[in-house]
């Protein structure tokens, strides 16, 4: 036994951390008074289409992150197939009468895969007030093919829903059934940009508000594309709103090439539909596949 | 070669500034200015000093400036008499026929003489319009869904169609039409940035749109190269980046009053009755769905940048009116 030669002192063991320390992070509280200050003062920075990265991560996405692990337990499938960088165009399946599987795929996507979404909606979106500026706010712009082209080129992750109402206003009774896919104007798009796409997957969405009915003549009244009646609404009024907690699974596959194509083959409207028709193949595979795996919609109650 | 240049709309502020930088390019020979009105007095009303530019007094819906460009052997015109607000002593009709008309007889005049070489046109991205059908940024190709049916915007439109035509009729002029961003600046006075002054601003409920500016110097720069080189096309111009009109509130330090687009628009009815500020459906349509554009072709023309961002215009404009944000000076 060896007897120190120095008198035994006594480490506090605060003194003595057992990881290196973190480079030094302000304190949380000063990290959220530059946020605050930084927000008064109007020294952020926006994208041209008005994408606020801040305000999206800081507190849009914190506010519906609760939504997203707790209540619906989204489980992302393959999200190494998320390219890290450079453009690319992400085609999913639109579902749920509310597009709330719109804001779970991006939370998936900024916050596992790192990359933000720039999804394009359509143009009733831009009519409405607050939503037209939360949707530019969050990163999203108009459906258009000068957006798209340019989000792509900037080497952005863009997201289409090429159902679009059609999709996620269909009955309950057609849920996981993908409906048309347009013109295909995102495969034009792509083979544009030269960029990959991507097929992804989300099961889940088509529990949350089972629409069982419509009213059309109100909804035309509205201007709205359909104004659904579920179990909940609007029998419960306001708080037939809650969506259902059903459980969510959202799945990346692989990535679909349009690099070999000549950027000029995107108005040869032969491949363009061929492509789009492979794609809509792939994502309603990638759906009955996932849709057995998940199981039951509601698993501690069913 | 010497030049000979007509400046048009030499009594405000921007016209005044791009006919005192072409008097003093030594490779000039002679700069004629032009307007309706006297330019202001440089003591009393803080002028611009024209320089050595020869001002003459020239109503533009009248055909006087063929003789003005007849008798002065003019090779380069720079059209700068585009009003954006109808005064309140003479309305819109007069504002009208300033901007359609007078651009008429001037183009007529153009077309005429043997001895002009070049025509350059200032005219506004406000010719897009702004919509929620529009794409977020326009390239100088693109046709707008819902292209402006009043005003200014509309003067615009017609001025850009007669401009096409005069360079069909004439294509041995080199015809440049340059799309400018709201100007922001210092010696700036539009209806964007007395609406910016004001201690509250109404903003449309529910919307931020996204706003764009080119500083004074920037557009000035870009008419100096046009007016002294070829750069034959139509060009966007503006600073670099957006500003939401949050944003831009915040940095004034200035509260928003958020009102639902029927009573902002009556606001703002009242408002331009009162003659306090104007705005036209136009500029409720930008305080809604905003408008940004794309400057990459002017920037390869001309191989060069604005040197002020959308942001670095507007707080250049904000310093020079003592307006901050809450709780100080930003840095």
């Amino acid at each position: 036994m060896s007897v120190p030669d120095e008198e035994g002192r006594v480490i506090p063991i605060s003194a003595a951390p057992s990881f290196p320390a973190a480079d030094p992070e302000p304190e949380p509280l000063a990290r959220a008074l530059a946020f605050l200050r930084r927000r008064i003062t109007g020294d952020y920075e926006v994208d041209e289409f008005g994408y606020d990265a801040e305000l999206t991560d800081k507190v849009l996405l914190e506010l519906i992150r609760p939504l997203y692990h707790h209540w619906f337990r989204v489980e992302t499938v393959e999200v190494k197939n998320v390219p890290e960088e450079g453009g690319a165009l992400v085609v999913a399946n639109h579902s749920g009468t509310l597009p709330v599987d719109a804001l779970m795929m991006q939370v998936a996507l900024h916050d596992e895969a790192g990359r933000a979404l720039r999804l394009l909606g359509a143009d009733l979106v831009y009519q409405l007030p607050l939503l037209s500026h939360l949707s530019r706010k969050t990163g999203h712009t108009l459906a258009c093919r000068e957006d798209a082209d340019r989000l792509l080129r900037r080497g952005e992750l863009v997201g289409v829903f090429p159902e679009g109402f059609k999709g996620v206003g269909k009955p309950f009774s057609e849920r996981y059934k993908l409906q048309r896919f347009g013109r295909g104007g995102f495969v034009a798009s792509a083979i544009r940009a030269g960029v990959p796409i991507l097929p992804v997957a989300v099961v889940g969405a088509e529990e949350i508000y089972p629409k069982i009915g419509d009213l059309p003549t109100l909804a035309r009244l509205l201007g709205l594309p359909y104004l659904p009646i579920t179990p909940f609404f609007p029998l419960l009024g306001p708080l037939g709103l809650v969506p259902l907690p059903s459980k969510w699974m959202i799945e990346f596959g692989e990535p679909i090439r349009t690099d070999e194509y000549d950027p000029a083959d995107a108005d040869d409207p032969m491949l363009v539909f061929n492509i789009t028709d492979h794609v809509r193949e792939v994502v309603q595979q990638m759906l009955n596949e996932l849709r057995l795996r998940r199981g039951h919609a509601f698993p501690p109650f069913l | 070669m010497t030049h000979t240049v007509l400046v048009t709309g030499v009594s405000r502020h921007i016209g005044a500034r791009v006919a005192s930088v072409l008097a003093a390019d030594p490779d000039i020979s002679r700069v004629i200015g032009v307007d309706t009105v006297p330019p202001p007095s440089l003591t009393r009303d803080g002028g611009i000093s024209l320089g050595r530019t020869e001002f003459v007094r020239v109503d533009l819906r009248s055909p006087d400036i063929a003789q003005v460009i007849a008798a002065a052997d003019i090779d380069t015109v720079v059209h700068m008499s585009l009003v954006s607000a109808p005064s309140r002593s003479t309305g819109r009709a007069v504002m009208k026929e300033h901007n359609v008309i007078g651009t008429m007889q001037l183009l007529g005049a153009c077309q005429r003489s043997a001895t002009v070489r070049r025509v350059v046109v200032r005219s506004t991205t406000a010719v897009y319009g702004s919509s929620p059908r529009d794409p977020a940024v326009f390239t100088e190709d693109l046709e707008p869904h819902d292209g402006p049916v009043h005003g200014y915007a509309k003067d615009a439109v017609e001025v850009e169609g007669y401009v096409r035509g005069f360079a069909r009729r004439r294509p041995d002029i080199t015809v440049s039409l340059l799309r400018f961003a709201n100007f922001m600046g210092p010696g700036v006075d539009s209806p964007i940035t007395r609406y910016f002054t004001q201690p509250v601003l109404p903003t449309v409920f529910g919307f931020d749109p996204r706003l764009q500016f080119v500083h004074e110097d920037d557009a000035i720069e870009v008419l100096r190269r046009m007016a002294t080189e070829d750069h034959p096309g139509t060009y966007n111009v503006a600073g670099a980046g957006v500003l939401l009109l949050s944003q831009c509130a915040r940095r004034a330090g200035r509260p928003s009053l958020p009102l639902f687009s029927p009573a902002f628009r009556a606001l703002g009815d009242v408002a331009r009755r009162a003659g306090l500020v104007d705005y036209s459906p136009e500029q409720v349509r930008l305080m809604s769905h905003g408008r940004a554009v794309d400057c990459s072709r002017l920037e390869i023309e001309l191989g060069w940048k604005p040197k002020f961002t959308t942001g670095a215009a507007y707080d250049d404009f904000l310093r020079s009116r003592g307006l901050h944000p809450l709780g100080g000076v930003r840095h």
